[in-house]
């Protein structure tokens, strides 16, 4: 049986018909071609689908696309609507990332951080990308590009 | 050697810590991976029926009830594609034919509308078989009436450098033999011996395998991958599909960005598929993408190693032989993985100079899946036994470990294990600042009783491992505002490859990096290059860019002399003009005729688009050498060599390794950006220690991979980082390499093994001979010590 969800989607309405199993991360990117959420293991475990419901990071293969009816869906791409963010520059500044395939989740992982913690330790930003694998970087460039970012005086 | 030509002058862009120009593509979620593509609402999903058994013969297939699923398209199986492929040796079938070899293995593909119908159809396919004995480790697959895993080993053909041994499962013996190894253990005052065990190991590349392939209804196949190799898959495409009638110019692929390699995605593994099912769909494109739990069990995995050591030493420390024998558990098919045998036997002997050394790298056919290339590419696998077992020889020596490889290490003009010269190194230098660095003679101790701090220390070296006539080619195209395009095949695969060939150029054409766009290959319009393996991007396809952009110089210089009679001698590049040395008023911007020319009196115009070729193959290499011996060839470019030294922290009861401090010097001849070489260095430590703290691929008694997943197979998060890591980058040039350059990318992860199980010896007196070295493991042996 298909039903209707109706969401927001980096701040578009989106009105749709899915199936009761139809997860979120295909829908996202196989129905409405956002790409940004990437499939790493389809199973909770690599945050590569890291996508915010309501200004919170969620698993994306691990929702239902049911479950974010009346909801605020934001991906990579809802967060530029100026730009790069001052995260994203320093993220280049540093050679944060090499594959670039962890970036999106890790983006909106350390968006959601900063949200919520504007000066981050150390170990603060490592508890909140542990669910973001990296098999490239070693995460120090990740982190240190975090710390730079908000131990700079404006 | 053929020299470099721009190098050691004042460089305005080489040795700077340049931004990444795929920086923006890369966090802005712009850069399209393989399954980011669109391919339309044609597009056809496959699915793989495979093996249930590690050996079985084929009886039956029946495919009837699986067509009946409704949105089922096609299915194909082995007798479809009775062609045999591979790298180095054709072993392999792209779907098994009457016998399959490992848990895993592609017997057949169900092709669909979409995904959960080819997945459900797939499994509604019932294949009838005999099992047969399963050889699961190399003890078994080596006993003298073994079950034979390829009965037709003898007729498969393989690279000359191969020497298979047929009605065995031995696919390639690679015998080193030099000097006197008998005569060098009677002169010996101390021989010591011992054997060390690793595992197999997965890439994990955040990204798993895919493949799209498209044969249009003009015959062209177009196949798009994830994949380090792009030249390669096109040759081996053509090679296996050449019953078809396909020829080279009608093969593309395409390779957008890919989500991590290390190997994993070299050569050719599930992209035959690819290719394959786009023959058996004409007309239609189909898709093939590996779920997690088969990028682990059916791509390359690292091959386990049982590595039997014998080192004679004099009294003095000075090593005088050594006689290893390394047998490697390659798995089920071995067409790249033998070459990873091959190579590391050549230099198992470790950077050190040893007069007489005997060496027999064995290539195993066991019935795991096929191993291959991984980051390393076997020196992390032999390091783990000869660094380990230096440290226990210094210690019945009663020699500092240092002391015993300083005093060994090779240096410029020792004689390799196959009769060539060891080239230019900083190996000492490496030896002697990652000692001070970790502060070597400070004996440090936990104020917490529970805790034992450690030290440990490794060398390592490594050489590319290609064939000899590897080549890397570039085109670089200027456009009308002075900006340049540059295509190459060399694959960006995480390491920064764009942003460094466009420092290159930039040098040569003093047109900054942010102003030249490099992309990710397509074989139709960019120019030839073997692979991106083996560290050697840098210094070969950055050859190749170098003298392309030489090359565009060149012409830029003529037209200015052709157009307006200017001193050819004089001129040179300087901040995007033509200027001149005896003209000092002349500057000739070059956005002003790059494309358009240059116009003289008459109204006419002299020049055109500057495009520049360059094309780079070491041509002193040879892989010719005598087969019981391995004296004589030149295999090997050059080797890049380092130390590393780590200071752990380990719970006593718990067993758990802290890392509060890791050094790592490596001699990368030039660093062409410094900021790039640290994060291969904190990025491969990362890597290399999870491979000795964490990872350990686990399998039944019947072969069949029980952790094929992150839950089970657990990689380092952010959690699991060292306290601090201190990045040494060492230049001693390679004279042949671009500004003096060689690679880097691998020789990262290569002494992380060996580097923490010197450590935990040194914490807490228990040597560890298996990898990995996990807190239980560290519990269990202490509890035994007690
Ligand atoms: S794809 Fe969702 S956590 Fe890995
Ligand atoms: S940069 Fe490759 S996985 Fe993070």
């Amino acid at each position: 049986m298909r039903q209707e969800i109706q969401f927001k989607l980096n701040g578009e309405a989106i009105a749709l018909e899915v199936n009761p199993n139809e997860v979120l991360l295909e829908v996202l990117r196989d129905r409405l071609g956002v790409k940004s959420p990437k499939c790493g293991c389809d199973k909770g475990d690599c945050g590569t689908c890291t996508v915010m419901i309501n200004g919170k990071t969620i698993r994306s293969c691990l929702v239902l696309a049911i479950e974010v009816d009346g909801q605020e869906v934001v991906t990579l791409e809802g967060l530029m609507d100026s730009g790069l963010t001052p995260l994203q520059k320093s993220f280049i500044e540093h050679n944060s990332f090499q594959c670039g395939f962890c970036a999106p989740g890790m983006i909106l992982s350390a968006t959601e951080l900063l949200a919520k913690n504007h000066k981050p330790n150390k170990h603060e930003i490592q508890e909140a990308l542990s669910g973001n694998l990296c098999r490239c970087t070693g995460y120090s460039p990740i982190i240190n590009a975090i710390t730079d970012l908000t131990t700079k005086k404006k | 050697m053929q020299e470099t030509e721009n190098k050691m002058k004042d460089q305005k862009y080489i040795g700077k810590s340049a931004v990444r120009i795929d920086g923006k593509v890369k966090v802005s979620g712009a850069a399209e991976f393989i399954d980011d593509l669109d391919f339309g609402p044609d597009l056809l999903y496959a699915a793989i029926v495979e093996s249930k058994f590690a050996h079985a013969v084929i009886n039956k297939i029946d495919t009837s009830d699986a067509e009946k699923i409704p949105g089922v398209v096609k299915i194909v199986t082995g007798k479809d594609f009775p062609f045999r492929f591979g790298l180095y040796m054709h072993d392999r079938f792209i779907f098994a034919q009457d016998r399959v070899r490992f848990v895993g293995e592609q017997i057949g593909a169900v092709i669909a509308r979409d995904a959960a119908t080819a997945l459900k159809a797939a499994k509604l396919v019932k294949v009838d078989y005999t099992e047969l004995p399963a050889i699961l480790n190399v003890e078994q697959s080596l006993t003298k009436d073994a079950f034979l895993i390829h009965p037709e080993l003898r007729y498969y053909k393989h690279v000359p450098w191969f020497f298979p041994k047929g009605e065995t499962n031995i696919a390639h013996l690679r015998k080193v033999r030099k000097g006197d190894v008998q005569k060098g253990f009677k002169e010996a005052d101390f021989i010591f011996e011992d054997t060390y065990t690793v595992p197999r190991y997965a890439h994990c590349a955040i990204e798993v395998h895919g493949a799209v392939g498209l044969y249009d209804n003009s015959d062209r196949l177009t196949v798009w991958t994830a994949s380090q190799s792009p030249y390669t898959q096109r040759n081996l495409f053509a090679e296996a599909l050449a019953p078809l009638g396909l020829s080279h110019k009608d093969i593309r692929v395409v390779t957008p960005f890919i989500g991590g390699g290390f190997g994993g995605k070299a050569g050719v593994s599930m992209e035959i598929l690819g290719a394959a099912l786009a023959i058996a769909m004409k007309g239609r494109p189909v898709k093939v993408l590996w779920s997690r739990a088969q990028e682990f069990y059916n791509t390359y995995q690292r091959q386990g190693l049982t590595a039997r050591i014998k080192v004679g030493l004099k009294k003095d420390g000075t090593i005088i032989a050594m006689d290893n024998i390394l047998n490697w558990d390659a798995g089920a098919y071995v067409e790249y993985g033998a070459n990873v045998v091959n190579a590391a036997g050549l230099s198992a002997s470790g950077p050190y100079n040893i007069p007489n050394v005997s060496i027999d790298s064995v290539c195993i056919y066991t019935n795991l899946p096929p191993g291959g290339p991984y980051r390393g590419f076997g020196y992390s696998e032999f390091l783990f036994g000869l660094e380990s077992h230096l440290n226990e020889i210094a210690k019945k020596m009663k020699i500092d470990p240092i002391q015993l490889r300083r005093k060994n290490a090779i240096r410029e003009g020792d004689i390799l294990n196959y009769g060539g010269k060891m080239n230019a190194n900083g190996l000492i230098e490496a030896i002697d600042k990652v000692e001070k660095e970790i502060e070597w003679n400070k004996k440090e101790t936990s104020s917490d009783p529970n805790k034992a701090i450690g030290k440990g220390i490794a060398l390592f070296w490594k050489a590319p491992a290609m064939p000899p006539n590897a080549s890397s080619s570039a085109f670089l195209k200027f456009n009308e505002d002075g900006s340049i395009n540059i295509l190459i095949s060399g694959m960006e695969i995480g390491q920064g490859l764009l942003t460094v060939m466009a420092q290159i150029a930039a040098e040569v054409l003093t047109v900054p990096p942010e102003k030249i766009r490099v992309e990710t290959p397509d074989t139709d319009r960019n120019p030839y290059e073997w692979q991106t393996v083996g560290s050697h991007v840098t210094w070969g396809c950055g050859r190749a860019v170098e003298s392309a952009a030489i090359d565009a110089r060149e012409q830029i210089f003529d037209i200015v002399e052709r157009a307006l009679g200017k001193d050819r001698k004089s001129l040179y590049l300087d901040d995007e003009c033509v200027k001149s040395k005896t003209d000092t008023n002349f500057s000739l911007s070059l956005r002003d005729f790059i494309i358009a020319g240059i116009q003289k009196p008459d109204g006419s115009y002299r020049g055109g688009p500057i495009l520049g070729r360059g094309m780079f193959m070491p041509e002193f290499t040879s892989a010719l050498s005598d087969p019981e011996t391995s004296q004589g060839g030149h295999p090997n470019v050059h080797y890049t060599v380092g130390a590393s030294a780590v200071k752990i922290e380990v719970d006593r009861q718990t067993g758990k390794v802290k890392i509060p401090k890791v050094v790592l010097a490596v001699d990368v001849g030039k660093a062409l950006n410094p900021d790039l070489i640290n994060g291969q260095i904190t990025g491969g430590l990362l890597q290399g220690i999870a491979t000795v703290l964490y990872e350990d691929m686990r399998f039944n008694e019947k072969g069949k991979l029980i952790n094929a997943n992150f839950t089970d197979y657990k990689i380092p998060t952010s959690m699991e980082i060292p306290d601090e890591i201190v990045p040494i980058i060492i230049e001693v040039p390679q004279p042949d390499g671009p500004s003096g350059a060689r690679g880097v990318g691998e020789h990262t992860m290569i002494p992380c093994a060996p580097m923490i199980a010197n450590a935990v010896e040194d914490a807490l007196g228990i040597r560890i001979k298996s990898m990995p070295i996990t807190a239980e493991k560290i519990a269990m042996n202490l509890k035994h010590s007690l």
